[in-house]
């Protein structure tokens, strides 16, 4: 099956720039900063309040009208559309798994003279990043069933040489999806497997 | 006479309209061992909580080891303390609380080398020493691999008590450290205290509900009422010989 | 910022508005086929037979996590031509059936967790008690399962609002389809899309403040329904 590779490298690359922007937006709702706030905050409700498809669409044909600029290619405007938007979904277990590590570890820190700096990370990230675990690993999911949109913009991923298939022949049709469906699947159980034992693991090392 | 280490000047609290403290007005001197009694709601957690900065006093100053704890010189003007100047001042602070509050990703050895590696740059080798030789101290050498959630809460308590020392604290602070606990269990955390007590040379701060440990321990016993100092005094004299009322009856409850 | 023109704005709203009925229509068609196969799922899932369970289970997981573009695919293009079906269906009628499907597994979870949420307590009250079998469910477990799900179920609502523009890549034309066949015919992507854009944010941010509100004051109501609280997001 060709195009593999596409649907991997744009979930892998999503991926890793959609936790970054989850990181990043969710240490800056909790800034003390009110504009940095509310622009991410912003940010968020925009990104989270319109659907993806739209978002992808619009990254791909408005972004490039409205500014003259390109984006480079379509590979790198669905990384981003995808990253932008679990981003903004994910910022928010950034930041509730935050605030839900208890007071008295933030007490207890200062108890030591720790620096805001230093409690953030080596008390409450460690803690936090245990309790967003299980939630990563569904929106990972999610991510993975998002990079099929890709074929939408134009890109060559499998779901795109599916439908060349089923073109030249329509009785191949049910096979054909149905391999794919099957693809997807066997590239989301490991997730699912992680997911399981990350929940196991988020049970414990946590004081909330 | 010796300067005292911790000075409360006027110290008042509110929390929204509730005042919790109403001027409180405090010495405590180097190696001198104290207990606050009251009510609960007296606000004898309050006190200790300012000195540890985890609370802002509405008004007052409280003063450490000659320095102004919330303010700081700028241009000679005293201005609210920032970050770096509380770190300055509070170093000399420890503080056990009554819920532990140990950290729980982190082995007991972790919880107690942390601190000294990063806040006090010892090197890590000699911070692992001092934190086995502390965590033998109180009994505790065996379970340095082990983690929080493993340990009965008279051992964490143990463990938390290992984790200020290792900071080697000036003033340390104790709130309600035995309250937590199984009734069973209170015995070996109070002997552990008992023990740092007798070699003298920290200051301690006790809030506690134990009066025959106050009396056998503190220097001086503070009766907090309602936000204020109602009686003080030496420990016998405060909970043995007082003619306070309210006193009576809260120690009464207590004693019965 | 040149290339924006209000002109095209103001003469490609009607035309992006003319879908928002099928849209919103079609959302609600998704949803409620959604909240009806839950049931299914729920009531598969409760049967006491092992092999069943476990299959129930992973079938679930398999429509959950492959892409719902696929699966309306599938059932548009696929499903006619599966041998002895033979039966053609309509872009929306596919919509309904592939979303539904989709987020029905979605929706099957959140009734689990109310009816898990009921405490152990209730049911061996109501066993004590002598009740039915339907006295049990309709008197006691549901009415207490239900409330707790509603803010949950309405957060679904809105994720299925936002996943229902992949209908448009069969053809079903609504507020996305109208925006790109504007943009095709005039050369005018921007305005039209970014309408879109618009159009949902309105939409759906209101809807989703009024739930976050319904959501605190029921955990005023039911304060122990925590476990509710981490509610799954599930977008495409």
């Amino acid at each position: 099956m060709r195009g593999i590779n596409i649907t991997i490298s744009v979930l892998i690359a999503s991926a890793i720039l959609g936790y970054l922007m989850a990181f990043v937006a969710g240490l800056c709702r909790l800034s003390s900063n009110i504009i940095i706030r509310k622009a991410t905050g912003f940010y968020i409700e925009v990104f989270r309040g319109t659907s993806l498809i739209v978002q992808l669409f619009w990254l791909y044909y408005a972004v490039p009208m409205l500014f003259d600029i390109q984006l480079g290619s379509n590979w790198l405007v669905g990384v981003i559309a995808i990253a932008l938007n679990y981003g903004a979904y994910m910022s928010e277990i950034v930041r509730g798994s935050i605030l839900a590590v208890a007071k008295g570890q933030t007490e207890a820190a200062t108890a030591l003279n720790m620096s805001s700096f230093q409690r953030m990370r080596l008390i409450i990230l460690p803690q936090a990043v245990r309790m967003m675990l299980p939630e990563f690993g569904n929106y990972l999911i999610q991510m993975l069933k998002a990079t099929s949109l890709v074929y939408l913009i134009g890109m060559n991923d499998i779901l795109y040489y599916g439908n060349i298939l089923r073109s030249n022949d329509l009785s191949q049709a049910p096979t054909v999806y149905l391999l794919l469906l099957v693809f997807y699947f066997i590239l989301a159980l490991p997730i699912i497997w992680l997911t399981r034992k990350a929940e196991v693991i988020s049970k414990k090392g946590v004081a909330s | 006479m010796t300067e005292p280490i911790v000075t409360f000047q006027n110290i008042h609290k509110s929390f929204g309209d509730v005042e919790v403290l109403k001027g409180i007005n405090l010495d405590i001197k180097p190696a001198e061992k104290v207990a606050i009694i009251g009510p609960s709601g007296s606000g004898k957690t309050t006190i200790i909580r300012l000195l540890m900065t985890l609370e802002k006093p509405t008004s007052g100053d409280i003063i450490v080891d000659g320095k102004n704890l919330w303010k700081m010189d700028k241009n000679g003007k005293l201005v609210d303390a920032n970050e770096k100047h509380l770190r300055q001042v509070r170093g000399d602070i420890g503080m056990v609380f009554q819920h532990f509050n140990l950290f729980p990703h982190m082995t007991i050895l972790e919880n107690c080398m942390t601190a000294p590696i990063h806040v006090k740059s010892e090197d890590k080798k000699t911070a692992k020493q001092r934190s086995i030789e502390m965590l033998e101290k109180v009994g505790l050498g065996d379970k340095l691999d082990n983690y929080p959630s493993q340990l009965s809460g008279g051992q964490k308590q143990r463990v938390a008590m290992a984790r200020a020392l290792v900071m080697r604290p000036k003033v340390m602070l104790f709130d309600e450290v035995t309250s937590a606990l199984d009734p069973e269990l209170v015995g070996e955390v109070l002997e552990v205290i008992r023990d740092i007590a007798k070699e003298g040379e920290m200051a301690m701060i006790l809030v506690t509900h134990e009066m025959d440990f106050a009396l056998d321990v503190a220097d001086k016993v503070l009766f907090l009422d309602e936000g204020v100092i109602a009686e003080q005094g030496t420990a016998s004299e405060v909970i043995e010989h007082s003619k306070n009322e309210r006193l009576q009856s809260f120690l009464k409850r207590f004693r019965a | 910022m040149d290339n924006w023109s209000w002109e095209i704005f103001w003469d490609a709203f009607p035309v992006v508005l003319e879908g928002l009925g099928i849209t919103v229509g079609l959302t609600f068609a998704c949803y409620l086929f959604a909240l009806i196969f839950g049931f299914v799922w729920t009531f598969l899932r409760r049967i006491p037979f092992k092999p069943l369970n476990w299959i129930v289970t992973w079938v679930m997981e398999f429509i959950r996590s492959t892409p719902p573009l696929v699966q309306l695919f599938f059932i548009y293009f696929a499903w006619p031509m599966v041998p002895v079906v033979g039966m053609t269906l309509s872009p929306f009628a596919s919509a309904v059936l592939g979303l539904g499907l989709h987020f029905s597994t979605y929706i099957g979870e959140v009734y689990r967790s109310g009816i898990e949420g009921v405490e152990k307590g209730q049911w061996e009250a109501s066993r004590a008690l002598n009740f039915s079998t339907s006295q049990k469910w309709l008197k006691v477990i549901l009415p207490q399962a239900i409330p707790p799900t509603i803010p949950m179920l309405g957060n679904y609502l809105i994720i299925m609002f936002k996943e229902v523009p992949l209908a448009s890549t069969i053809g079903v034309v609504g507020i996305l389809h109208m925006a790109n066949s504007y943009g095709a015919q005039y050369w005018a992507y921007l305005e039209p899309l970014t309408i879109v854009a618009i159009l949902f944010l309105v939409l759906s941010y209101p809807s989703a403040i009024l739930i976050s509100k319904l959501e605190k004051r029921m955990n005023r109501r039911f304060n122990k329904n925590e476990a509710l609280n981490s509610s799954k997001g599930a977008t495409t």
